[in-house]
């Protein structure tokens, strides 16, 4: 397995607080890798290092053999990753079929971007029924999807998602989690940074488990769902 | 549908024949309104490329009125001597304020929200504060004897005859100025829904997003800068040569705010709003006028100052718009694009999975 993003050394300081401290990453195409832990352990610093909204203090960001340092965040996608922004960053006054195509503001292919919009459409009924409201009147959990759709929208060759869960209500939430998967499933290769982290290794293959700005612990998600510390840690157990 | 050409030339008959027709009931210094409610409206419509579309809050917008204003002042009259020609003028004053817009926008291109209207508002001032103290400008004192408007031979300010109608030079300056108008809400129209229009209203929703989605979200707000700062030039350029005298004084942070308030009165991001609001707002004040007068005929004395009373009356009908209809007078309607013809007959399908022949 060839790795798409590979991750090494990295530092991310704030201010004169070091929020990542070296951390190694790396995750394989078509892979559902999940980054944990708790508020303030350095997730948030990780990938907004990765997209390009912090200027690393040190170490290596590679995706698909390219180096992510420095490039500025609307390359990104031109480049084949789509952030999806943490507390989903829809486009409020715009409809939910405008947002969609913002989605795939970068491509020039007509035919192709009404396919992916049919085939957005066909993931996300609610979606469908909804196109021509203005996202800012849909549910949380309808945005979220809506967030996913239109990244989905620039056909990544990763998707880079940061909280999905956060401020949904339960039940959404596991929805939320069941289309990333089915996501993944369809051969995406996906980063969740996430907090609720049984549902992260629920959904996830492999799980990195952050701590303090460095990485604790990193296995399969299964082997993290039955570690004693894990489940102690961040499980409630 | 024969309704809406029907509509359409009425319209066109009734504001064709405004200036005629105001000059009768109101008199000629209404006419004169007009001109000048005309040139707030290519104002507004310029402050909201910048402020409807893009969503960057500007209050310094009458710095390009300034730097078009400018322009034709010192290019087109014994100022330095040079009188040159307005198709050579207004073009330049569109791209001078062009520049302008851009040197505005280069360095607030990282800020937002009320940290970017106040550097607006420092720029402006800092363009006043030029004007005033430089020599080229001629000062405090402004410039003066500036060549009317004309177009080869024909001259704005003159009166001419057509058809045996005698057109007063106020009344080509309204021709000229809506034409104008007309021009800028066709291309504000085209901008609105092409892809760089698109782009600006993701900006404006949320810019992290917009970045993601692969918007270069710095050469956008710069060309929003500019192309805002264009209509503002041109306005300004007109202004020059209908007035005839330009200061400092006229182009102060007031003008600035009052633009703003038509854009925000009118309905953000759309266009009939911002055309109404511009209007409404140039022509309330001089309404309010005769107040005054009943001010005096109903105490007998004046206790209010009547410059001040206007002023207040128009304050309390700025809020009270405010408060009652706070989307603006004429906000854009709920927009149904044709986005979506295609999938509509789609839609249908997922219903009609459950084959027919199920008995099998």
């Amino acid at each position: 397995m060839s790795a798409l993003l590979e991750v090494s050394g990295l530092e991310v300081h704030y201010g004169g607080i070091q929020a990542v401290k070296g951390i190694d990453l790396r995750v394989n195409q078509g892979e559902l890798v999940t980054l944990i832990g708790a508020n303030g352990a350095g997730k948030t610093s990780t990938l907004k290092a990765l997209a390009g909204l912090l200027r690393p203090a040190a170490g290596q960001i590679r995706f698909a053999g390219q180096s992510l340092v420095g490039m500025p965040v609307h390359q990104l996608i031109r480049n084949g990753l789509a952030l999806v922004p943490e507390g989903r960053g829809v486009f409020p006054r715009l409809t939910v079929a405008e947002n969609l195509m913002m989605g795939a503001y970068v491509r020039r292919d007509a035919d192709g971007i009404i396919a992916d919009l049919e085939r957005m459409y066909g993931l996300f009924e609610r979606l469908h029924e909804r196109r021509e409201q203005k996202a800012g009147t849909l549910s949380g959990g309808e945005q979220q999807m809506l967030a996913i759709g239109r990244a989905l929208m620039g056909r990544p060759r990763m998707l880079l998602l940061d909280e999905p869960s956060m401020g949904l209500a339960p039940l959404m939430v596991q929805k939320i989690i069941g289309v990333i998967r089915q996501v993944a499933n369809e051969g995406m290769t996906v980063l969740l940074v996430e907090q609720n982290a049984r549902l992260a290794l629920q959904a996830a293959e492999r799980a990195y488990v952050m701590e303090g700005g460095r990485i604790s612990f990193e296995d399969t998600a299964q082997a993290c769902l039955n570690d004693p510390r894990v489940r102690a840690a961040y499980l409630g157990e | 549908m024969k309704l809406r050409p029907l509509l359409f030339g009425l319209a066109l008959v009734a504001v064709l024949a405004l200036p005629f027709l105001t000059d009768l009931a109101l008199g000629r210094s209404w006419v004169r309104l007009l001109d000048f409610a005309l040139l707030y409206a290519m104002l507004a419509l310029g402050l909201n490329i910048v402020v409807g579309y893009a969503g960057l809050l500007d209050l310094g917008y009458v710095a390009f009125y300034a730097v078009g204003a400018y322009l034709y002042a010192m290019l087109a009259s014994p100022h330095i001597g040079m009188h040159l020609p307005l198709w050579v003028l207004l073009p330049g004053g569109a791209l001078l304020a062009a520049a302008f817009g851009a040197l505005l926008g280069a360095p607030t291109l990282g800020l937002r929200g009320d940290y970017l209207a106040i550097v607006t508002m420092g720029f402006g001032e800092i363009i006043r504060i030029f004007l005033r103290n430089l020599n080229v400008t001629n000062g405090p004192a402004g410039i003066d004897l500036i060549d009317p408007i004309q177009l080869g031979n024909f001259s704005f300010s003159a009166t001419h005859r057509l058809f045996g109608l005698v057109i007063p030079g106020i009344y080509n300056y309204y021709f000229l100025f809506l034409g104008l108008t007309v021009l800028i809400v066709l291309m504000s129209r085209r901008l609105e829904g092409s892809r760089i229009g698109r782009a600006w209203a993701a900006i404006r929703e949320d810019e992290i997003a917009a970045r993601a989605m692969g918007l270069n979200t710095k050469n956008l707000k710069l060309l929003a800068f500019a192309m805002g700062a264009t209509f503002g030039g041109i306005s300004g350029v007109l202004f020059a040569g209908f007035q005839g005298f330009v200061s400092p004084e006229s182009f102060t942070m007031n003008e600035s705010v009052m633009i703003l308030c038509m854009v925000v009165l009118g309905g953000m991001g759309h266009l009939n709003g911002v055309l109404l609001g511009a209007i409404l707002l140039a022509i309330l004040p001089e309404a309010f006028r005769p107040l005054a007068q009943l001010q005096q005929q109903t105490f007998g004395e004046v206790y209010l100052d009547p410059a001040s009373l206007r002023m207040l009356l128009f304050a309390v009908a700025l809020i009270a718009v405010m408060i009652l209809r706070p989307e603006g007078l004429w906000p854009s309607p709920v927009r149904k694009r044709e986005l979506h013809a295609s999938e509509e007959d789609n839609a249908s399908t997922p219903d009609a999975d459950p084959a027919p022949g199920g008995a099998a």
